[in-house]
Order: structure tokens, then sequence, then C-alpha cells
């Protein structure tokens, strides 16, 4: 007890800090940093998937596994920019459509006059913990041509689509329903021109009917999380500050949009963070249902990436498209938290 | 005091286990060393096309373990070609796997199988097309397990009802057009066929034409024969003579013939054990594929071969365990449980004895072409897959020449 301390009353906690985070460092560091670090190396080389990559003899190709994604005209560059042209059309449907829905949820349930509150707070959470293998196996039987949607559907004498077999972009379908194009003779503006190995016509198809089905039912399964944390945030929210409101003579409306959602921005930029990450990631549902058909209108990054590098061999292909990948998250995420920043 | 002590204890422990992690890439890159003598502990990862195959192959393994004395274990895969990728790269590849000829040319070109084919007593008796499907670099590698081939299936049912008779069964492609503008004047679906190359390649055959060259290194799938065999599936397409499976809701060939959505098919003979198990009411009858204008006969073969580790501690071990379960009376014993055809030319006699209905099938591996044999090709083809699905709108040079570009690329040439 008597003992003097060198350098300071804080110098002996340094150590114990370190100690007490040790297990966790050394638990990331083994699975999440070494392996990163090892797939990085991977996407360096050509190796065939034989032995160790670490070994002399593997053949180190420099960047030619990314520039091969972007720069060289051939299979590998146009497989990359579907799946990347698939997941931006995914992510911008999911995301607000599932933000939204949350949102929606989490103000139904937190209404006060709301009986069996507990029993919608289940039910709409319940999709959520369902496996989604489960799920998308149900849903491959509802969107089957002769399954509950079509059936439905056709009650109100709509000759429902093949679902999971048609690979028409939306969009190109509603601009030929307005009039302003047709499908069977896209204008050679559009054809005529590419970018990055892909047509106009093919960059502005807009999610294929069967991706269509695939958002349904990933909206459906995630909104039930997303409903839980708008929920905390809305009951964490004092209700005199809406009585306060009430008092000042502000309508409905004026009271969500001007005291509710501003209180919420922390949480709604929580989700969609989360939806964010989470859509440019999709691969279950694909890998389940589609497995990128059809005519790879369902192809992502992340199932390619695995499909690259489990069924061609090639596993350093693979490995750099799931860094791109990485980046995109990374470079997204970043320019939507400027985007919703707390302004002064 | 205590509890840093054992904080630093807990530290170290992991740390230890770290270095114990670490000495797993130190990989020796010498022929790994072979224990021939003594008994073997042989690991068999199979990918069964169902229980009926697993039960058999188990069954046969363990026959042949105890009569040997070595130690055997056959593990069904759920997805073979990931398993076996995680597994070659650990460097703890299973000693003996199936390796389907579509994907022999990958596994082959980086080395992961061992060339024993010619250990193998009698290997000649193999079907030659066959032992050409695991050709690589004109050494053949492994010996093919069985074989499955493709065959026109006919609805006996629906056939009547068309007032179709068995003078009306087709053998050539004007037959089979002409017989399905009578069936689909009935309001019945002609033919339903896979909208994949495993089906539609069977008509490139016929014309004499096919996706690559023999020996798998160009590609030639743009030549007036294969562009005449795709406009001619394209015209079935187009007139309603012909659909694909999932079209008509289903999701393969085989359920939708069963389930009378189409009165003919386009599959293998495994759709003899899917029609027994699924729909055991529907008659059919089973017929050679017809032949194309000039009379060729052709059809797709199908195969998987007892792959060899390169790797494997057991190599000897497992040579003996291969000869044993492809020797012409095993064979036979796999047919009879789950429905392939032998590979072995001496076997077929007997097989043909025991299943006469099965003579199309059989015709079928002599003819047979096996599937595209060159590595890296499971991208492109599966975009060509992609082409074809779309064929009934898409221009059948196009479809060819998009393959070729693609093709030559991956074959880098």
């Amino acid at each position: 007890m008597a003992d003097i301390r060198r350098g300071g009353i804080r110098d002996n906690e340094r150590v114990a800090g370190w100690l007490f985070v040790s297990p966790v460092v050394l638990v990331l560091g083994l699975f999440m940093l070494v392996p990163i670090l090892m797939a990085l190396w991977v996407s360096l080389t050509d190796w065939n998937g034989q032995g160790s990559p670490f070994q002399s003899g593997v053949p180190f190709a420099g960047l030619d596994n990314y520039t091969r994604l972007f720069t060289q005209d051939g299979l590998d560059r146009e497989n990359f920019m579907i799946s990347i042209r698939n997941n931006a059309y995914y992510v911008f449907a999911v995301v607000p459509l599932q933000t939204a829905l949350a949102l929606t949820l989490a103000l139904v349930v937190n209404n006060r006059m709301l009986r069996g509150k507990s029993f919608f707070r289940t039910a709409f959470y319940f999709p959520s913990v369902t496996s989604s293998v489960a799920i998308s196996v149900v849903f491959l039987f509802m969107f089957a041509n002769s399954g509950a949607i079509n059936a439905i559907l056709g009650l109100f004498g709509i000759n429902g689509p093949q679902w999971f077999a048609d690979p028409r972009g939306v969009l190109h379908l509603a601009l030929d329903t307005v009039g302003l194009l047709d499908t069977n003779a896209p204008p050679a503006a559009l054809t005529g021109h590419s970018l990055l190995g892909l047509t106009w016509w093919d960059w502005t198809s807009g999610p294929s009917v069967a991706m269509c089905a695939i958002i349904s039912l990933v909206v459906w399964t995630t909104s039930g999380t997303f409903m839980l944390m708008f929920l905390a945030a809305l009951q964490n929210i004092p209700s005199q500050l809406d009585e306060a409101g009430l008092i000042d003579g502000a309508t409905r409306w004026q009271r969500f949009r001007f005291i509710t959602l501003p209180q919420l921005r922390p949480t709604l930029f929580l989700v969609l963070t989360l939806g964010l990450i989470g859509t440019w990631q999709v691969f279950d549902q694909i890998y389940v249902m589609s497995q990128g058909n059809p005519a790879k209108t369902t192809l992502t990054p992340a199932y390619l990436s695995y499909r690259t590098a489990f069924r061609d061999l090639d596993y350093g292909s693979g490995a750099a498209i799931s860094f791109v990948l990485f980046l995109i998250i990374v470079v997204l995420t970043l320019l939507q938290r400027r985007a919703l920043r707390e302004r002064p | 005091m205590k509890r840093s002590r054992l904080v630093t204890a807990v530290a170290a422990a992991l740390l230890l286990t770290t270095t114990a992690c670490g000495s797993g890439f130190d990989d020796d890159q010498g022929a790994t060393a072979q224990q021939s003598a003594g008994p073997a502990d042989l690991q068999i990862l199979i990918a069964a096309s169902g229980d009926a195959e697993s039960k058999a192959v188990t069954d046969a393994t363990a026959k042949w373990a105890s009569a040997s004395g070595n130690k055997a274990t056959v593990t069904p895969a759920q997805d073979i070609a990931q398993q076996l990728g995680q597994a070659l790269a650990g460097s703890t590849p299973p000693d003996v796997f199936y390796v389907d000829a579509a994907r022999f040319a990958d596994y082959a070109s980086v080395g992961a199988l061992e060339p024993y084919a010619d250990k193998i007593s009698n290997i000649d008796d193999f079907y030659p097309n066959l032992r050409q499907a695991f050709t690589y670099d004109g050494k053949v590698y492994c010996a093919p397990k069985d074989t499955s081939t493709l065959a026109l299936e006919i609805n006996t049912d629906l056939w009547k009802k068309a007032g179709l008779t068995d003078a009306d069964i087709p053998t050539t492609w004007d037959q089979l057009t002409a017989a399905a503008q009578k069936i689909k004047a009935k309001g019945i679906v002609p033919l339903a066929i896979g909208d994949t190359r495993d089906r539609i390649g069977a008509f490139l055959v016929q014309n004499g034409g096919w996706w690559t060259s023999a020996d798998g290194k160009q590609p030639t799938a743009d030549t007036p024969q294969n562009e005449a065999a795709l406009t001619y599936v394209q015209g079935l397409l187009k007139g309603g003579l012909a659909q694909y499976p999932k079209q008509l809701d289903t999701g393969w060939g085989g359920e939708a013939f069963g389930k009378g959505k189409a009165a003919m098919v386009i599959e293998g003979n495994w759709i003899k054990g899917a029609m027994k198990a699924d729909f055991p009411a529907v008659k059919y009858t089973v017929h050679e594929l017809p032949a194309g204008p000039t009379g060729t006969k052709g059809t797709l073969s199908f195969t998987q071969c007892w792959g060899i580790a390169a790797k494997s501690k057991f190599k000897d071990q497992a040579i003996k365990f291969v000869e044993a379960m492809t020797s012409a009376d095993q064979q036979l014993e796999f047919a009879t449980a789950f429905g392939v055809m032998p590979s072995r030319q001496s076997a077929s006699a007997q097989y043909t004895a025991k299943f006469p209905e099965d003579a199309p099938f059989v015709a079928g591996v002599a003819y047979g072409h096996g599937p595209v044999n060159a590595p890296k090709m499971d991208s492109v083809l599966a975009d060509l897959d992609t082409g074809l699905q779309g064929l009934a709108t898409a221009t059948p040079k196009g479809v060819l020449q998009r393959f070729d570009k693609n093709a030559k690329t991956a074959l880098g040439g």
C-alpha cells in the first residue's frame, strides 16, 4: 500500500484497461481482422483454391482482379455491373419502403388508444424472428404462377405475371404502358451507348418483376425489427412535448412533423444505415429463391462473389468483388451520415 | 491481484491458440506422404441424388470396408461444390469424392485430382465418350461412376387424346413438329423442355454441332449447324409447341410432365424414379430423341466420376475402393437401387435385360455427348443459359456469338 507509483496515478489503469479489453480484442482480431486481411491478400492473387493461399508459388495478380471488374470488356465486368445495377434498384426500393413501413407500424403500436397492443407488437415483429430461408420458401409458393398472389390479382381481373420467371424491368414496363417507349424496340439512343459494359437501356431497366417479389419479401421481414427501434424511440419522447404542441393548437400532422420526427432523427439515421448496409449485402433470399435468375436480374454482388469464388473456383475475383462491395457500403454510409447530419 | 492473474492466464491461453492456428498455414508443397500399408481411413464425399443413392453407396462402402479391413466413411454433401472447395483450400480434401463431368476440368486443371484411371482394371471397358468426359490434357483422370442420358417421354393418355398413335412417334425434327402441332390443336401443351444447355444442347448434337471443339480448347458455337438447331428450338417455343417448365409453373420438365401439363418431355432416366414416386398413375413411354435433318442421332449424357484427391494419404486403398465400386456387378446393384445406367459396356447387356423399357436411354449412351469439358467455363455457361432462357425472343446467332466471345476469354484463346 505504501509503494510510490511512478508516471502518475493512472499508469496502472492503462495496463489493466488493456487486459480487460484483451479478450474482445483477441477474439475480434482473430475472427474478424485476420480473416479480412487474409481475404484482402487472396483478392490480390490468382489463388486456385488448392492448399493455403500463403505458400510460395501462389501467383500474385496485383490489382488485376479489381481492374477486370471495371476496365476490361468481358463477362466479369458485365456480370459485376449487372449485379450492381440490380442491387442499387433493390436498395432504392427496400430502404425507403421498409423505413416508412416500420415507422408507420411503430406509430400504430404506440397509439395510446390501440387495444391489444402486445398482440400487434408481436404480430408485426414475428416475420423478423422467423428464419429467412423458411420465409423465402413460403414466398416462393405465394408468388408461384398459380399461387396466392396471382389468385388474389385474378379476383380483380388482373392476369398476374410469372413472378420468378419474368426478367422484364418494371421501369421499362411502366414506360411501355404509358406509351413512352416500346420494350420490343428500345430507343437506339439508349441501346447504342453504354457505360461500363452495360447499355443505358440495361442500366435504366428498374428492378425486374422477379426482384420485386424479393423486395416485397424483404420489406415485410425486416420492418418488424426496425419497428421495435422506432417504438423504443417513440416511447422515449416525453408526452409533455406533444401536449405542449396540442396547447399551441398544432394539428396532428404538424405535431408529427415538427415534434415527433425531429426527436426520431438519431433512430432514423440508425434505421437507414442498418437498412443500407443490410440491403447491399442481400444474399440468403437470392440464394434460396432465385440464384440470380431470371436472366441475371436478381444477381447481387454478394451472391456473385460467392458464385465466383465457390462455383468458378476463382477466389481472387470473388474476394475482390466483396471488397468493392465493402467500399460501396462504406462510401454510401459516409454520404448518408453527411446528409443526415444535425445542422447547427 | 487474483483477478489480473486470471486475465493474464486467459490472455496467454488465447495467444497460445492463435499460434496453434498459425501452424496450419505451413503447407508442405511436396507429394503427400502415402500410407499404403495397414488399414486406411477413407473419407468419401458424395452428392447423392436422393436417399436411395446415399443408402446404396453407404451399404456398398461398408461391405467393401469390412471385406478389405479398412475404415471408410460416406458423407452425403449438401452442396458438394462448396464443401469440396473449402476442403481443397484447407488441404484436407476427402479421399474420394464425386466429380461431375461439368465441373471436372475445373478440378483437374488446378491439380486437385489424382489421374489414376490407368490403374483401374480394363479401363477401356468404360464407354469412350464417358472416358472423354474425364480426359484433361490427353489424360484420363478418373473412372466414370455411372451415366444418364436424355430421351423423349410421351404421356400415353394425352397422346391418344390428341388422336395420335404409335406410328406418329417422332423420329425426326419434322415429325416432332407435326406431332406437336396436332397436340396443340387439342389445347394441350405439346412439349416441355428445360431452359438450359443441358436439354437444348441435344438439338445441337442432332445437327452435328457443339459449343466447343472436341479438345475443349476452342469455342465453336457460331456455326450454321448450331444456328439452325437453335432456330428450330426457337420455332417450337414461338409456335407454342414447346414451353419451358417455369412457364408451366413447374420446377423442371418431369414435374410438368407428371402433372399432365405437357404431352411430351425431354428428360433423362432419372425421370423414372420421380414418376414412380410422385406420379405413379401417369402412363408414359420412352423413346430415343428425334434425329436432326441429316439423320444424325444425338442426345446428351451426364456422368460423374469417382475422383481421388491428389492430396489423399490413402491413394492405393482409394483406387481399390473405386475399383470395387465400378465393377460391373456393383454398377448393376447401384442401377437397381437408384436408377442410373452402368458406365461399363460389359454391364450394359445385363442392364438392358433387366430393364428392357430403358432401351432408349441405353441406346443414347453410345451417341450421347458429355458436358462442355473445359476449366473456368461455369460463368460462361451460366451466361449461355441466360441467353437460352430468352431464346424465344432473342436471335439465335446473337446467343451463339455471345457464347463464343465469352468462352474465348475464359479459355484464354
